[in-house]
Order: C-alpha cells, then structure tokens, then sequence
C-alpha cells in the first residue's frame, strides 16, 4: 500500500511540475491525455473489472461534449463546474436508458448492442444539423473557472496553465473515487460478476442491478471526460459520438493494459503522445496504430503496465532471500 | 405505380450489395465464430482494385488503342477482379493474424480485426491516394430503360441479378455440396468435426475467404454506379451489422432477411423520414437484439 502511495505522489509531482517544465503545446497534449485517462478509466470499469466490452463509449463522452456545446449556444452558460454537472445530468440520464437495455448481454452481443445504441446518437447528431451543427459541429469559447478565471486574452496560456490544474485537479479527484468504486464490497461483486456469473448470482448479487450501476458510473466518468475535452478543442463534432472514436478507447485500455487498475491511464496518455506524433509525422498514421495495435494484442496482451509489472517482478525475484524452511 | 416500382428496385438494390457484404460476415461469424471489424474494408478494397482495373483500361493511353473503347461486355468479365483480389487478401490474412486468437478471448479478437481495419484504411489510401475512383464507363454504356415516365438505369438491374444468383449459389453450395456439409460441421461443432477427420485450419481459410469475396464482390459490382472513396468500408461495416444483428449473426438466411429489411427501410428513410433514416436502423438492430438477442433466424 505505502509502496502504491509511493508511486502515487511521484506521478502526481511530476503532473503538477509539468507546466513549469514543458512548453506549453507540450502541457495541452498532457491536458489532451489526462483527460482521455479519465474516459478509460471509466472504460475499465466495465472491461477490467465488470468483464463487459463496451463498444459504444464514444456516446457517453460525445453526450458529455454535446452538453456543454448545447448549454453554451442554448442557455449561453459559461461557469466550467455548471458545464461539468450539466455533463454528469445528461449522461447519468442517457446511460441508465442505455444500460437497461445492455445489462442483460454478455459478449458479443454486448458490445454490438453498445455499438449500435451509441451510432443512433451519432446518426442524430449527424442528420439534425439545425440543432447540434451537423458535421461542422458545436464552437464553444474557454469557459470561466470557479467564477473567476477566463480565459480572455491568451487562451494558450489559459489552456496550458489554469486549465491545466483545473484537469489536473478533476483527474486526481476521479481516480481516487475509482480507487475507492473498485476496493469497495461492491467493485469486489463487480470481479466476482466478470470471474464467475453463476457463482456470483447464487451468492446472492442482483446481477443485473450491478451490472447497470457499473454501466452508468463508467459512463459517467466518460461523460465528465468529454466535458472536459471541449475546451480544449474548442469545438465538438459528430467524430466523437462514431464508433470508431470507441475503438480507440479500446485501444487505450489494451494498450496500458486493462487487468490492471493504473493501466488504462498510462494507455491513454501514451496513446495521446503516439497519435499526435503519428499524425505530424505521417499521413498514415493509421497504419502505424492499427500495426502497434496488432502487434501489441498478438505479443503483449497485458499492455504496457502488466508487461512492466512482470519484467519488474522477474528483476526483483533473484534479489530476494530464499524461503526459510520451517 | 411508377414510382412505388421505383422504390422496390431500389430496395432490392440495397439489399443485394448489403446481403453480399453482410452475407460474407455472417458465414466468417458462423464457422469461426469471429467478429471481422475489417469486413467492410475488404468490401472497399475490393470496389477500389474494380475501379483502378476499369478506369485504367477504359481511359489510359498506356492500354494502348486496342484496349481503349473497350466493348462494355470485356469491362464486364474484368469487374469480379476486385471480388478475386478481396479473396486472395483474406486467403492471406486469416492464416497469419487471425488464427492466432481463435482460442484466445473475444476482446482480443475485436481488437486485432480493429487493427486490421486501420491498417486496410490506410494501405487503400496509400495504393489510390485520398480521391474518388469510378468505373462509371459501364454504368453508363449499360443506358436505361423507360419505367412509366422515369429513366430507371439498366445497370441497377444486374446489380439486383447478381446479389440473387450470389444468394442461390451459396444456398446450393452449402446445402448441396459436400464441402457445404463439412462447413456446416466444422459451425457446428469444431472439435468433432477435427476428430471426424476434417481439417479444420482449411475449412476456416475456406470460409474466411469465401466470406471475403463476397465482400469483394459487393465492392466490385457498386463500384460502376457509385465511386470507390474513403470511409465507405466503415459506412458499409455498420450497415451489415444491422443487417447480421437482424437476420441472427451467424445465419445466412437471416443475413438476406435482416438485407430485405434494410434495403426497404433504407429506401424508405430516404423518402419520407431522411433526417432520422439511420437512426432507425440503429433503433430496429437494437429493439431485435432486446426481443430476440440471436436475431431473427439466429441460435443462441
């Protein structure tokens, strides 16, 4: 545990040391990331620890998107913690309605029903140009932090400094609470769901019932993260709400490595650093993730964290003393 | 009356390319049991390889003049290249990445046809850069025919005929045929049709690329009337999972069912309900998926 705080604190100095370090492009992709790690997060409650593939996050996070870009253009709100709760509201509403419906598959089925919910939202935003924009999409100007600071004059500088702490502060908030989800009796009925279903209905867990409060926690986090994220866009379009934007959710958690409570997070900043990258470098850039991610699932199923994890125990097993016989 | 004709061969239209496509991925899922992400991209690929075969021979001065004005009916023998090229490709692909994972968890499955689905984005958009291709010199070649007072394009009719004969022949060929009754064995029960002698790795590189050139030949034969562009694998993905969700994933009476019922709804979207046409769609895989969760014709 104090080896796991440990760890903890030293991520979090260098998070809170970054803008002073990085220059400031270098800061807003960390931002990018740290925000995608918390729709992974998310993810991961249901994948990791729930054992339910979810191919249709990219409509909790395009619902949170949607909401804040409709709150402004509608209701002209501009306070980011008004933003965040309209956010929460509207994806609690839209993943308890989804949830019912996909709680009860497994699977497959799973993941094709979660898929073709999340396009219904996506063919909506797409067709219904008069209200969310069409493909064009949704602008949405740098909101106000806790009333007071704007990002008027150098939004640069707002996004990489004040709206970075202001990300920051949210992430650390959220993985603390899914730290407490996941140890929790009931993040516990969750893997005995995922392990065994059989064994953990006879036990006496209301299977479904969990199953939908994990769906609408998960989408929750999701929905919080594409708040997050339109700031920083400044503008959402119909891209995040497509199936294909699940997918790469997907891959984030794979790619960290989704046994593992911290890896969808490093998957998500690393997969963030990877396509910027990719995408300055090359006009396929596609190709390049779609080889990383063939080649990752065919050699390094456990990702990033559950390679490290090994490599670090196989290095430290040698120093240790042998067993004393009794 | 003209119109309501119209509307009906349009709808068969839709529905003979959609049950090519959803056909293929439905055979793949019921022998494999694999869901190909990549699927739709196989069908893109193989309308591209089309388009690139008859847009160099019916335009370049390289083909020479023999070749240029070539008679409609040579540009029509060379349209199945694109299904053959598609074939070849999943000839290749199954024994390499995909049979790595049949013992392995679905997750990773999905993932790696993910994967496989950016790589054949890009490698498409690397091979044909990022425009348009036609073949529409068939299309047009073919003319129209007078229904009523409308002009209906003949070529939509051989379209209709095609996605009828691929429907008939695999029924022949899976129902009559004694590698149909191995196929239909290995679906069943994979472990003892291997035991029975059969082997499994060729049915399944079988399976996999009959599957593919079906795809292949959605592609080949839309190619003429609408252009090969980027994305429409994706657009063509979603589509047949409506249709695989519908019919039962897995069956291939249900794939043409589930590609009926698309092609009328599409048809039908288009005219009176367009702004939430694919919503519907989404909503009607869905609403089967909470009724009947294997689908029209599908087991469980």
């Amino acid at each position: 545990m104090s080896r796991t705080l440990g760890w903890a604190g030293a991520a979090l100095a260098v998070l809170i040391a970054a803008p002073w370090v990085a220059d400031q492009y270098q800061t807003i992709l960390l931002a990018y990331g740290l925000v995608m790690a918390i729709a992974a997060l998310g993810f991961n409650l249901l994948l990791g620890y729930t054992g339910l593939l979810s191919f249709g996050h990219s409509a909790y996070f395009g619902v949170g998107a949607y909401a804040v870009a409709m709150m402004v253009k509608y209701l002209g709100v501009t306070s980011m913690e008004l933003h965040l709760v309209g956010a929460v509201v509207a994806s609690v509403l839209v993943t308890a309605v989804f949830g019912i419906a996909c709680v009860r598959y497994t699977r497959i089925f799973f993941g094709i029903l979660t898929m073709a919910l999340s396009q219904v939202l996506w063919s909506l935003a797409f067709k219904f140009f008069w209200v969310t924009g069409g493909t064009d999409g949704l602008r949405v100007p740098t909101p106000t932090l806790l009333g007071v600071v704007t990002g008027k004059g150098d939004k640069i500088a707002f996004l990489s400094h004040a709206y970075y702490y202001y990300v920051l502060a949210i992430f650390v908030l959220c993985v603390a609470l899914m730290w407490v989800i996941v140890n929790s009796p009931f993040g516990r009925a969750l893997q005995a769901i995922r392990d065994n279903e059989t064994r953990a209905q006879f036990v006496g867990i209301p299977i479904w019932r969990y199953r939908w409060v994990a769906f609408m926690l998960s989408g929750v986090f999701t929905g919080l993260a594409g708040a997050l994220w339109v700031p920083l866009n400044g503008l959402t379009t119909p891209d995040i709400l497509h199936w294909t934007f699940s997918g790469k959710i997907v891959f984030m958690a794979v790619l960290g490595g989704f046994r593992t409570f911290v890896g969808p997070v490093v998957g998500a900043v690393v997969y963030n650093y990877l396509e910027s990258w990719a995408v300055g470098y090359t006009v396929y850039w596609q190709l390049f993730l779609g080889v990383i991610l063939v080649v990752l699932v065919l050699s390094l199923p456990t990702g990033i964290v559950g390679t490290a994890e090994r490599l670090w125990s196989r290095w430290r097993t040698p120093a240790q003393p042998a067993e004393v016989p009794r | 009356m003209d119109i309501v004709l119209i509307h009906v061969f349009n709808a068969l239209l839709y529905a003979s390319v959609l049950f090519l496509i959803a056909g293929g991925l439905s055979l793949i899922y019921g022998v494999m049991r694999i869901v190909n992400l990549a699927h739709g991209n196989l069908y893109a690929f193989g309308a591209y390889v089309s388009a690139w075969i008859i847009g160099w021979l019916s335009t370049s001065v390289a083909a020479g003049e023999a070749a240029r004005g070539a008679p409609t009916a040579v540009l029509l023998a060379l349209l199945p290249a694109g299904a053959l090229a598609a074939a070849a490709a999943g000839a290749l692909l199954e024994p390499t990445l995909l049979r790595p994972f049949y013992k392995r968890a679905e997750e990773y499955q999905l993932l790696v046809t993910f994967g496989l689905l950016m790589i054949i984005d890009d490698v498409i958009r690397f091979l044909w850069g990022p425009y348009p291709l036609s073949a529409s010199v068939i299309f047009e070649n073919f003319g129209s025919v007078g229904i009523g007072d409308t002009l209906y394009p003949t070529y939509n009719f051989l379209v209709i005929g095609v996605g009828a004969l691929a429907a008939i022949f695999l029924w022949a060929f899976i129902y009559r045929t004694r590698f149909g009754v191995v196929l239909r064995a290995t679906s069943q029960d994979m472990r003892m049709s291997s035991a029975l002698g059969v082997n499994v790795n060729r049915v399944y590189v079988q399976a996999f690329t009959l599957g593919c050139f079906m795809a292949g030949l959605g592609g080949a034969i839309i190619v003429p009337s609408q252009s090969a562009v980027l994305g429409m694998g994706v657009d063509a993905l979603i589509l047949s999972f409506i249709v695989v969700v519908i019919g039962g994933l897995g069956s291939l009476e249900g794939a043409l069912l589930g590609a009926l019922i698309v092609g009328v709804v599409r048809e039908a979207g288009i005219t009176w309900f367009p702004e939430v046409e694919l919503a519907v769609l989404y909503l009607m895989a869905a609403a089967v998926l909470l009724v009947r969760p294997a689908g029209l014709f599908g087991r469980a």
